[in-house]
């Protein structure tokens, strides 16, 4: 077991993302941006690098970059150009990827990340911009081969670079989450680690607490899940700690995370040193956003996380733990203000969205769209326990009868029977059997243990099966045996 | 870029041979240094321009803007793509391992 974080070091962490946009063709072909299907089907002269073919820009994925750099309030650079990065990898039929360099679409932007106590933290946005896919390879030992599929070559990527604002593997966590929370709610990529389509490498280094100048960075790569972010990131301080402590240099280098061994390891690279060669891409001409594009899109922009979230605390006066739910998707936070236009009592309907409702839909593993219950039908719900018409049991019962059916509270109260039983005559009748059933629990009652109450109202609400109102059985109950006024639960 | 008063000496382009994975003989090396150097001489003409009042530019086109709807097209048929391949096998390109 490696020793804990020594007090006198700091650790420095900057993130590069690869998103890769959800739109409907590659960035500079038609050919489809699809996952999941039959190796080099996807694929055309252009995404191939045959020779004499011409990339043109997708317009989408240039509205998508811009999307995300207004989400995360960077400044856009209005002169869009891009440039070739050559390398010679199977990976990349070209010989080079078209990335930008020097004028990257957005710059100096940030993004607010809460911890769990609600303090907030302004991360820098360094760089961000647009760039081009590679292929996917996969690597035999048997056959001492790697095989090519060429079907992700040209699928739009944007990447985002963190500033090195980030103090420790858990605050790289939270920007982590922070920042696909953000994505997701832009709707320009699926945002999904275990696919790919949302990547992650950090460059980590360590330094004495207090000082300003960087200590030699080692970049990770191969993190595949936020789990294995936080792994990594938590094993590599650990690693470089030790180094240091033992007097030893840090070596700068890429290394991979094994999942597996639960350790970082150095990357074996047949790679010549870095020596990209940029160069501006002659093959597209360069782009001008115009003021009104840049407006139109800001305005496609939703109101985001980190905002929402505010804003649900003040309106609403939710907590913070019902409010992280709501707001960490956008249909629920949808359907959530929704409910509270048409039922006045926002905290019930928060505990029961982050409650039961979430709980259904785990269960169902769908999200809310695919939910067959509308807001009204919810506060109907909400409602008939108000009215006392549901206990709290029969409510999440008939919660799960209308998410099966798609049918509405009232009819499934009715056709299930799971109305509450509020006559007070059954009552009567139900606590009068359970008083005789149990004649020693009665006997400590009334000898004081007035505890033991609780006792006989579960077993009335047993030979109920549930549909009897436990407020007024407790009552009934406590005015048999302590004399006690029964009025109060009418 | 490399500046064209700046003599390209052998080792120099020795290290573009292996960025570019070519595998050059001893009077290959000697013959393209030669030539690149007259190649680079000849650019070094432009350093005399006095550029100063010219914006850069990153295109020599009058064209700006040329976009793409995002539509799909139809690819081409995994059958004609094994054609190009060296070596196949399942669908795939078939390489040395890489890594």
């Amino acid at each position: 077991m490696m020793p804990a974080m020594e007090q006198r070091y700091e650790t420095v962490i900057g993130l590069e993302v690869h998103l890769q946009f959800s739109t409907q063709t590659k960035i500079f072909c038609g050919c489809a941006n699809v996952f999941g299907q039959q190796a080099n089907s996807q694929t055309c002269p252009v995404c191939l690098g045959l020779p004499g073919a011409l990339p043109v820009l997708n317009q989408k994925a240039l509205e998508y970059a811009i999307k995300v750099a207004l989400a995360l309030d960077c400044r856009i650079n209005t002169l869009v150009k891009f440039d070739r990065k050559n390398y010679y990898y199977p990976d990349l039929p070209k010989g080079y990827q078209i990335s930008q360099y020097d004028k990257p679409i957005a710059q100096d932007g940030h993004l607010l990340v809460a911890d769990e106590n609600g303090t907030t933290k302004r991360i820098g946005i360094k760089r961000a911009h647009l760039e081009e896919d590679a292929g996917k390879l996969i690597h035999d030992d048997q056959t001492n081969s790697s095989f090519v599929d060429y079907n992700r070559t040209g699928t739009p990527l944007m990447e985002i670079v963190s500033e090195p604002d980030l103090r420790s593997a858990k605050e790289a966590y939270d920007y982590l989450q922070a920042l696909k929370l953000t994505l997701q709610y832009l709707h320009v990529s699926d945002c999904d680690m275990e696919k790919g389509s949302l990547r992650c490498d950090a460059n980590v280094s360590l330094r004495i607490k207090g000082t300003s100048s960087f200590g030699t960075k080692v970049e990770i790569k191969n993190m595949n899940s936020f789990k294995a972010v936080r792994a990594a990131l938590e094993f590599e301080e650990r690693r470089q700690q030790e180094i240091l402590v033992s007097g030893a240099r840090v070596v700068q280098e890429t290394r991979l995370w094994n999942d597996a061994k639960a350790l970082t390891l150095p990357m074996r690279s047949k790679e010549e040193a870095h020596d990209y060669r940029y160069f501006p891409e002659p093959d597209l001409v360069p782009f001008v956003l115009e003021e009104s594009m840049i407006a139109s899109i800001r305005c496609s922009v939703p109101e985001l996380p980190r905002a929402k979230y505010e804003r649900l605390r003040q309106t609403y006066g939710l907590s913070e733990y019902d409010t992280n739910i709501i707001a960490a998707d956008q249909d629920i936070a949808d359907f959530f203000e929704a409910c509270a236009k048409l039922y006045g009592d926002t905290k019930k309907i928060a505990n029961w969205l982050s409650g039961p409702l979430l709980q259904e839909m785990n269960a169902r593993k769908v999200g809310l769209k695919d939910m067959r219950v509308t807001p009204q039908d919810f506060i109907v719900l909400l409602q008939k326990m108000a009215e006392n018409v549901l206990s709290n049991l029969a409510a999440k019962e008939t919660l799960k009868y209308m998410l099966d059916t798609g049918k509405g509270a009232v009819l499934v109260i009715e056709e299930r029977g799971l109305a509450q039983l509020s006559d007070s005559a059954a009552l009567i009748k139900i606590v009068e059997d359970v008083i005789c059933q149990n004649e020693s629990v009665v006997q400590s009652i009334r000898a004081g243990k007035e505890s033991a109450v609780g006792f006989l109202v579960g077993q009335a609400m047993r030979q109920s099966q549930g549909k009897a109102n436990p407020k007024m059985i407790g009552a009934i109950i406590r005015n048999k045996l302590l004399g006690s006024s029964i009025t109060e639960a009418y | 870029m490399t500046r064209a008063t700046k003599i390209i000496t052998q080792d120099d382009v020795k290290y573009i041979a292996s960025l570019s994975r070519v595998h050059l003989q001893k009077e290959e090396t000697q013959h393209l240094t030669k030539d690149l150097e007259g190649i680079l001489h000849y650019v070094h003409k432009l350093e005399r321009l006095d550029v100063r009042e010219i914006d850069p530019t990153s295109h020599v086109l009058p064209l700006k803007n040329v976009y793409r709807c995002d539509e799909v097209r139809s690819s081409l048929k995994q059958a004609e793509v094994m054609q190009l391949a060296i070596q196949q096998q399942n669908g795939f390109l078939k390489v040395p391992k890489v890594i």
